[in-house]
């Protein structure tokens, strides 16, 4: 699969924060199992396979059958955390997640790891970035994006004692923790990273730490750019998202998705009906061309650089 | 052409793919290089010793057809595709690079020769079984081979195609197996296992054949259209060993992905002769 990026001093790899985050809870409750698709590697399981080996169900490669075991071991009193690449886990076995999940109601946590185009190079078929798109709809599944390994963890811990249906998407791309004072979990809500009056930037899962990037460039030119990490996209804040258009007047979303129905589209969806303020939607327009995470990340405007740019966009639509 | 010949021909378009795709997964530090060598006999005989095609016109109507379900192999697909002339050698070197037609796995809207885009396990045996459909309906006499991984065969869709296959009597239809007991983390049998795959196909109504996947000869006579044809469609199940010709490979799950430094390309290109 695609090669290890690079290491950076201070980033990390959110797969390793649900790894030993699930480790911990499985010691403490032995309700707790994996279920995963010939995936042990990928979704960092090693550890907790040797521990509990009795509580990993490999299923092969079959995700189907994956995701309707995960809603057979909920009803058996168990709480499975279903983890595959998050392109199979969502797409391959959409209708399972649809029926056996989502409107069964199971407590099936489900957990999409190397979401987005983390597989780059492997092309479209390995990128997940419909997976917005095709769960939001799905109402009573909660769909969470930590954006660092400190919210990975705490996303994991909260989804755990948490009685429903969860879709953690987590990547494999290294990130650095974010800064933010008195930091609590909070699902369903935005995160404030950053105050601004001028535009606001709202962001998920491997994006935030950019888009904190673009704040720190645009406030040498002035412009304050107030930044939100909407590690939920599903229940979407709509208090925070209705502040931020009455506030600044000017809204960029940025997501490791396609631009069509996923982070950005709640925000229009929301923003259209209530105050209607410029958006600049920044994402994949679609199935996207070979190339490294870098160079994919790089074309389609996904770094600093084009997100102030994007947030220039927006606040030059403002109404005068 | 005498069958010994021909044998040698595959033998050493055989060769020339390993060395290559080596070369490309080396490059590209990306890659599958251990599904490739299991696959590369079988497909080395399908491109140089069965299939009916032309390079030149590859939406010819009545073309063989390959589907490569197992499209992580790109390695050994796109030599293939190379060596059968569809296109120049060049575009080798861009695998995987930025922009490139060699994606990691293959889209038949950037590469002449792939009938359908594969990389998702168990989606080339139920599209080459509306080929082969396509092909029962309007008569032509073009056969449809299908070439899946084992630990592939997990996915259920296979096994629904496989009953559709069965039922309908397709005898131009061929899915070849790469049984090298392998999958991405460990090997199939402790993963959920497939034995005896022989007889399930056969439950399904199929004819089964087990041979050694790196016998070429073997492959030549199992791939060949009997005299009067199949009435039913054939599984082969090709006995192969993933990393098949470079000794630190051969067997081993950590090769499924895994890609050489400097120094193991240089140990697999002197194996590689
Ligand atoms: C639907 C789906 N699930 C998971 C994967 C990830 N994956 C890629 S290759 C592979 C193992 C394939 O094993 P096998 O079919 O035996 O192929 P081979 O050993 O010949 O390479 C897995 C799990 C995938 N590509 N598609």
């Amino acid at each position: 699969m695609a090669a290890p990026a690079a290491k950076q001093e201070g980033f990390y790899d959110c797969r390793d924060a649900w790894a030993r985050t699930i480790e911990e809870l499985a010691e403490n409750d032995p309700r707790i199992v994996a279920v995963v698709n010939d995936s042990v590697g990928s979704s960092k399981l090693g550890g907790f396979q040797k521990r509990f080996p009795d509580r990993l169900v490999n299923v092969g490669i079959a995700e189907q059958n994956m995701v309707g075991v995960g809603a057979g071991l909920a009803n058996g009193g168990r709480i499975p955390f279903v983890s595959a690449a998050s392109c199979f886990l969502t797409g391959r076995a959409l209708e399972q997640v649809k029926a056996d999940i989502a409107y069964a109601g199971f407590n099936v946590k489900l957990v999409g790891q190397s979401s987005g185009v983390a597989y780059g190079e492997l092309g479209p078929t390995h990128h997940s970035i419909e997976d917005f798109a095709w769960l939001r709809p799905l109402s009573n599944i909660k769909v969470v994006v930590p954006a660092d390994s400190w919210e990975t963890a705490e996303a994991i811990k909260w989804a755990a004692a948490y009685e429903g249906p969860v879709y953690i998407r987590l990547s494999r791309m290294p990130v650095p923790d974010l800064v933010v004072e008195n930091r609590k979990f909070q699902p369903g809500k935005a995160e404030l990273v950053r105050k601004g009056d001028d535009v606001t930037i709202i962001a998920c899962g491997t994006m935030v730490h950019l888009a904190v990037q673009a704040a720190v460039e645009l406030e040498a030119e002035g412009i304050s750019a107030r930044i939100l990490n909407m590690a939920t996209i599903s229940p979407l804040d709509e208090a925070a998202i209705s502040a931020a258009a009455s506030e600044t007047g000017a809204i960029v979303t940025i997501e490791e998705a396609n631009i069509h129905g996923g982070l950005g589209g709640a925000v229009a969806e929301h923003t259209s009906a209530n105050l209607p303020v410029p958006i600049e939607r920044m994402g994949f327009p679609g199935f996207v061309p070979t190339g490294s995470v870098e160079w994919l990340f790089d074309h389609f405007g996904l770094t600093a650089t084009g997100i102030a740019r994007s947030a220039r966009k927006a606040i030059g639509r403002k109404r005068g | 052409m005498l069958k010994n010949d021909l044998v040698d021909i595959i033998r050493e378009k055989a060769l020339w793919m390993r060395r290559r795709a080596f070369t490309m997964v080396h490059d590209a530090q990306l890659g599958h290089p251990g599904g490739d060598f299991s696959a590369i006999d079988i497909i080395a005989t399908l491109y140089f010793g069965v299939m009916r095609y032309d390079p030149k016109k590859p939406d010819m109507p009545e073309r063989d057809r390959f589907i490569m379900s197992k499209g992580h192999a790109t390695g050994a697909l796109y030599t293939a595709l190379c060596a059968a002339g569809y296109y120049p050698e060049d575009w080798l070197k861009t695998y995987m690079q930025p922009q490139s037609k060699l994606n990691g796995h293959p889209n038949r809207n950037y590469l002449p020769g792939v009938e359908t885009n594969t990389g998702p396990l168990g989606h080339g045996l139920p599209v080459a079984l509306g080929i082969a459909i396509a092909g029962q309906m309007t008569g032509s006499d073009y056969r449809t081979f299908v070439l899946t991984g084992d630990g592939e065969l997990q996915e259920g869709s296979n096994w629904e195609a496989a009953m559709s296959a069965g039922n309908r009597k397709l005898g131009k239809f061929t899915l070849i197996v790469d049984r090298n007991r392998l999958q991405q983390g460990m090997g199939t049998e402790e993963t959920n296992g497939l034995d005896p795959l022989d007889d399930k196909f056969r439950a399904f109504g199929w004819d089964v054949e087990v041979i050694d996947g790196h016998d070429v000869g073997a492959l030549v006579n199992a791939l060949s259209e009997p005299p009067g044809g199949r009435s039913k469609p054939l599984c082969i199940i090709a006995n192969t060993i993933k990393g098949k010709g470079v000794s630190f490979m051969e067997n081993k799950a950590s090769w499924h992905h895994g890609v050489p430094n400097a120094e193991q390309y240089n140990i697999a290109m002197e194996e590689l002769v």
